[in-house]
């Protein structure tokens, strides 16, 4: 059984005992714990279930590459799945869940499936059964996959997180990733030129594993030297110190990441949760460390088998034994540390498995003196099947895992030697070499990551580098640090040797497979990833099928595709791939790392940005007045405009159709002020003018407006708009609400990279501006009332809103109401109608004028539905409804706007394209159902014959569709392939209702065709 | 994240605060143009491996066009420059044939 020692965990502090609960069963730890330690402690061997074949599984390492202890956290609004027990200290109240199992962690479903199953979940399962007739995905595979895929369960959907996190941003000269002996030192060589040090170490205690594997620096055990040093570093001011926080990610330029976990340890302590870092630095010292590889033998996936580095860790920082009788298997010398320290806990090590022939150095002459037993060249030919470990079978390696003997031991540590942390190194493109001795790819200095300059911006320092021995681990940090410095601009300096103890050691040998010849039925229980479940019989398979690329067999079998990334399974995977492909392991190459280093909240990455903040909505100077008047929002780009106005016991549809014969028959106000306006100004505008629009602007009369488009380059139909000549120089442009800063963004750019000698000017002064749309029968009355002109004439000084004044499609400067205004006699609604822009500020008092003096004329406000049915009654165009990006004015019959007096506009050359002036092109016209129903939106219409897939012929579709309360029938306006030819003939538009809709083709001007109802 | 010097405002971006606008140096080819010389202005664009001009401009910052010489390779900048010109300056093709000797890209060439 696992449990706590009665001494021991350098860590953990005994007087402060902490509870906490696992699948609700309550717990007991202490302060300083892991949530893994605490679970050992409570023999809680069992900790999940696997992905796939729903497997046991228990704790195999103690760090961030944990693959198998995901558990749920949290309850409720802080709910998070697939949390590491490794990497969450304990606190009290703390609340975890085991994932993937049904019904519960002890008996499983899944797994009796996956029995039945297993022979069909091999390499590229997903991919063979996709081949497979459709009921038997439904009726076979489908349920059985849905019930074992995913990893853990989302959060509920309808909570809302309810922590905070926000974003930090820092510049230093050096960065250090990586707070253990080679982290510390590499930070304080850089300190000690002067440069500016972030130094980020992802654990809440510093040193890394050094106080666990021991040993003496400059004459100081190893706490002792990291104390000293923690100490001498935050005395420094060109120095600052994070723990609990991960070097994420590398980025392009010497962008880095780091993921600060302020209080997942301190729930309840307030402020943010996560903090995001966005570091600038000159130069990035990547100390990250070694990872341990696992061991490939049969049932190396059995609860109590566990890396022999973890298994020290659990020993010496938390005083916690995974087992009573512990068998060690190892291809090098570290793993007798654990012997060792396994011995000095008082647990009994049953056996030390050596795979290789000639056995370890001075550790194992250590162990056998403390009388345990080794054996050489022998190997684990399978570790009994179950929830725990109970039987180890052991082997010769050289051989086929035949004349086995069986040890009863009820954990097993296991090492198959150190691989350097490259993750970080490689993220921007540092590249690996092979080293030989190692068995293991480390960084090859000489292809560093580059940035912005080409210059190199990322150092490794000690394990992170190759070397494992302390004194090589120190000589390599201090050198980093000052190179790294140097490499920022700081002064170079020589470096002093750092004295430290030293151990000699056999070199490892590499085993990929135990034993080397292991059978099928040995290989099939051998796990690789232990997250995805992907065993070495899945690599073989792969490669048996003609897989040869690494990155291929990654995504066929999905080996270190899961959320570790394969920190464990990346190595062992490749050897066994290379073996299969009979090829050298640097010939197969390695798998790409990609950021984060491990998994960070999508809190984090939000930071601040949510909820009101995420994008900041834009409001018109009249928002609160229609809020508080029923508004029914609606999303118009990052404005928010009424829809609609409701009054009490009125559904939506009956309040647009309301405002809709309101306006036509009394009087209606829209708040326009959303469209965009654009002052465009200089010697050149109107030549600027006339290129940007498909029309003539430059001839615009001052004091007139003219209704223009604008395309492309490409041809397209972009935006449209009322444009009014104000002065010699200057013309205002009215933009659609969403084109404004598009439109902006576009003038700008012609004018600074194509006609740069222009002298224009541009200036979006939409925010500056209100502006009312006054529409209706009673839009002059109510305004001359306003002006105190009852009757018609030009008292008071107001602007004089006659006829013979201000004609339609004129505009002009003065004051109504007292308010200083610029009226537009323009209509998008066929009603005689005025755009009134008065400065923001003054908005909300001219809109409640309106409101007030439009009393007797029975005004009513309306919202964006009822002016888009006006303006579909009247058969205008909107763009985004009847354009969409692939739409020319041509085929909305807007020849009338194309100037055929201009050499060039944007869009001129395209527009005679071969293709834009097919005549089959589909082509704008008014709609009209037989039966007065409105046409489902976005219908297509279906011609005779089908196509290549058997396909119903298109002929159109329909860009706009209301019901029309003026002529109470539904009305649309659609493309049609040779439309405008085909005025009264029936089309047919299958809905999504099953039902066809007849409708005929009309003219898309549905109502006053004359246009009698503006000019009065 | 990339970093681009712009030329006008002197700010060193990066690019949350830059908007990338595809190839530098293209000619416009209008009405009268032919099908061909059209068709290659609107649609054909260069895609190398290396040395490479590119149109930027700091939107969130003084809202100028700008160029910049850089190698997709590598991210290496190789300088940022006006982008009221027809042809990078020599200044900028000097820095570039002194990291990438040989270099070619359409008609430029070290
Ligand atoms: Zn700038």
């Amino acid at each position: 059984m696992s449990t706590r020692l009665a001494k021991q965990g350098r860590l953990i502090d005994r007087s402060k005992q902490i509870e906490f609960t696992f699948n609700g069963k309550k717990l007991k730890g202490f302060a300083g714990d892991t949530l893994a330690s605490a679970l050992l402690a409570n023999d809680q061997m069992l900790v999940g279930r696997s992905f796939k074949y729903h497997r046991p599984r228990g704790l195999v390492a103690s760090g961030a590459e944990e693959p198998n202890a995901l558990v749920g956290l949290g309850v409720g609004d802080r709910f998070e799945p697939n949390q590491r027990a490794t990497t969450t200290e304990l606190f009290a109240g703390l609340a975890a869940q085991s994932q993937n199992h049904w019904p519960s962690l002890e008996y499983d479903i899944g797994e009796v499936n996956s029995k039945l199953f297993s022979r069909f979940l091999t390499a590229g399962f997903y991919y063979k059964m996709f081949i497979h007739p459709r009921p038997f995905w439904k009726h076979i595979y489908e349920p059985f996959i849905r019930q074992s895929a995913g990893l853990g369960k989302a959060p509920d959907t309808e909570l809302k997180d309810a922590d905070t996190y926000e974003h930090f941003y820092f510049f230093c000269d050096v960065l250090v990733i990586g707070g253990g002996v080679a982290g510390l030192q590499a930070a304080k060589s850089a300190a000690e030129t002067g440069a500016k040090v972030l130094v980020l170490e992802e654990k809440s205690c510093w040193g890394g594993r050094t106080p666990v594997d021991g040993g003496t620096i400059e004459g100081l055990d190893a706490e002792e030297w990291i104390a000293r040093t923690v100490a001498e570093l935050e005395a420094l001011d060109n120095v600052t110190l994070r723990s609990r926080t991960m070097g994420a990610g590398v980025y392009d330029h010497s962008y880095i990441l780091g993921y600060e976990r302020l209080t997942d340890h301190a729930p309840g302590q307030g402020g943010p949760r996560h903090r995001l870092w966005r570091i600038r630095a000159q130069q990035t010292v990547t100390a990250t460390g070694a990872i341990e590889r696992p061991l490939s033998f049969a049932g190396n996936d059995v609860p109590g088998v566990m890396l022999a580095g973890a298994m020290r860790d659990y020993l010496v920082n938390w005083g916690v034994t995974p087992g009573q009788k512990v068998l060690v298997a190892t291809n090098n010398d570290d793993a007798y540390r654990t012997a060792i320290a396994l011995h000095e806990a008082g647990v009994e090590v049953v056996r030390v498995v050596d795979a290789r022939e000639s056995g370890g150095g001075e550790l194992s002459d250590r162990v056998r003196d403390l009388g345990i037993r080794i054996e050489c060249g022998r190997a684990i030919a399978k570790v009994k099947d179950g929830k725990r470990v109970t039987k180890v079978a052991i082997c010769a390696q050289n051989g086929e895992g035949g004349a086995r003997e069986e040890i009863e031991a009820d954990a097993v540590a296991m090492s198959g030697g150190w691989s350097p942390v490259v993750h970080l190194w490689s993220h921007c493109g540092g590249k690996l070499t092979w080293d030989e001795t190692q068995a293991h790819f480390r960084p090859d200095p000489d292809r560093a990551p580059t940035g912005h300059d080409g210059a190199p911006f990322v150092v490794t320092a000690g394990s992170a580098s190759g070397p494992l021995g302390l004194a090589a681990v120190m000589a390599d940090a201090a050198a980093a640090g000052a190179k790294a410095a140097e490499a920022a601009g700081r002064p170079a300096r020589t470096v002093t040797p750092i004295a430290t103890s030293e151990v000699t050691e056999a070199p490892m040998e590499p085993v990929w497979l135990m034993p080397a010849k292991a059978d099928i039925e040995l290989r099939m229980k051998t796990w690789l990833d232990y997250q995805n479940d992907v065993k070495v019989s899945d690599v073989q398979l792969a490669a048996r099928e003609g897989y040869e690329s690494v990155e291929h067999t990654k995504r066929y079998t999905t080996l270190g595709m899961a959320t570790d990334q394969g920190k464990l399974s990346n190595i062992n995977g490749l050897a066994i791939l290379a073996d299969a492909l009979d090829a050298e392991i640097p010939q197969v190459g390695t798998t790409t790392f990609r950021p984060p280093y491990h998994p960070i909240s999508m809190g984090a990455i939000g930071g601040e940005a949510r909820g009101e903040i995420f994008q900041p909505l834009r409001k018109t100077p009249m928002y609160d007045w229609h809020d508080s008047h029923g508004a029914h929002w609606e999303p118009v780009g990052h404005w928010r405009r009424p829809y609609a106005y409701l009054r009490s016991g009125e559904s939506l549809h009956e309040a647009v159709n309301r405002e809709v014969k309101n306006t036509r028959e009394a009087l209606g106000l829209l708040d326009a002020s959303t469209l965009g306006k654009l002052i465009v100004k200089g010697p050149d505008a109107g030549r600027f003018l006339d290129m940007l629009y498909t029309n003539m602007m430059s001839t615009l009369k001052i004091g007139k407006c003219r209704y223009g488009l604008m395309c492309s380059e490409n041809g397209f139909l972009s935006d449209d708009g009322v444009v009014a000549r104000i002065d010699e120089d200057t013309w205002l442009c009215h933009t659609t609400t969403g084109g404004a800063d598009r439109i902006h963004a576009h003038m700008e750019e012609w004018l600074q990279t194509e006609w740069w000698d222009w002298k224009v000017y541009v200036a979006n002064v939409t925010e500056q501006l209100a502006q009312v749309a006054v529409v209706g029968p009673n839009a002059r009355r109510v305004l001359e009332k306003l002006n105190g002109q009852a009757g018609g004439g030009q008292a008071g000084g107001g602007m004089d809103l006659s006829p013979e004044a201000l004609g339609f499609m004129e505009w002009q400067d003065g004051e109504i109401g007292g308010f200083k205004a610029r009226a537009y006699r323009i209509s998008f609604s066929g009603e005689l109608s005025y755009e009134i822009a008065v400065s923001a500020s003054e908005g909300q008092a001219f809109w409640s004028a309106l409101i007030e003096a439009g009393r007797e004329f029975g005004v009513m406000p309306y919202g964006t539905e009822c002016l888009h049915i006006l303006r579909a009654e009247k058969g205008f165009i909107m763009i985004g409804d009847e354009t969409d990006g692939t739409v020319i004015p041509q085929d909305l019959g807007l020849h009338w706007a194309l100037s055929k007096k201009k050499d060039d506009y944007l869009g001129k050359r395209a527009q005679s394209r071969s293709h834009m002036t097919d005549p089959d092109r589909w082509q704008l016209v008014g709609l009209e159902t037989l039966d007065g129903s409105v046409l489902p939106d976005g219908a297509y219409a279906v011609g005779n014959g089908v196509n290549a897939n058997g396909q119903k012929n298109t002929i159109g579709r329909v860009t706009s569709t209301y019901y029309s309360a003026t002529l109470d029938r539904g009305i649309a306006m659609g493309l049609v392939k040779h439309g405008p030819k085909r005025m009264g003939e029936v089309i047919d538009f299958p809905g999504l209702d099953g039902k066809t809709y007849q409708a005929r083709i009309v003219d898309p001007v549905f109502y006053d065709k004359d246009g009698e109802k503006q000019n009065v | 994240m990339l970093i681009l010097d712009c030329p006008y405002c002197g700010v060193r971006a990066e690019e949350t605060e830059l908007h990338a606008g595809g190839e530098a140096h293209l000619k416009r080819f209008g009405p009268g143009s032919s099908d061909e010389d059209f068709h290659d202005y609107l649609f054909m664009r260069e895609n190398p491996r290396g040395v490479h001009f590119e149109r930027w401009r700091h939107v969130s910052g003084c809202g100028k066009w700008f160029h910049a010489a850089r190698c997709t390779q590598t991210l290496e900048v190789f300088g940022t420059y006006s982008a009221q010109t027809t042809e990078p300056p020599q200044q900028i093709t000097d820095a570039i044939s002194a990291k990438r000797p040989g270099w070619t890209w359409r008609g430029l060439s070290d």
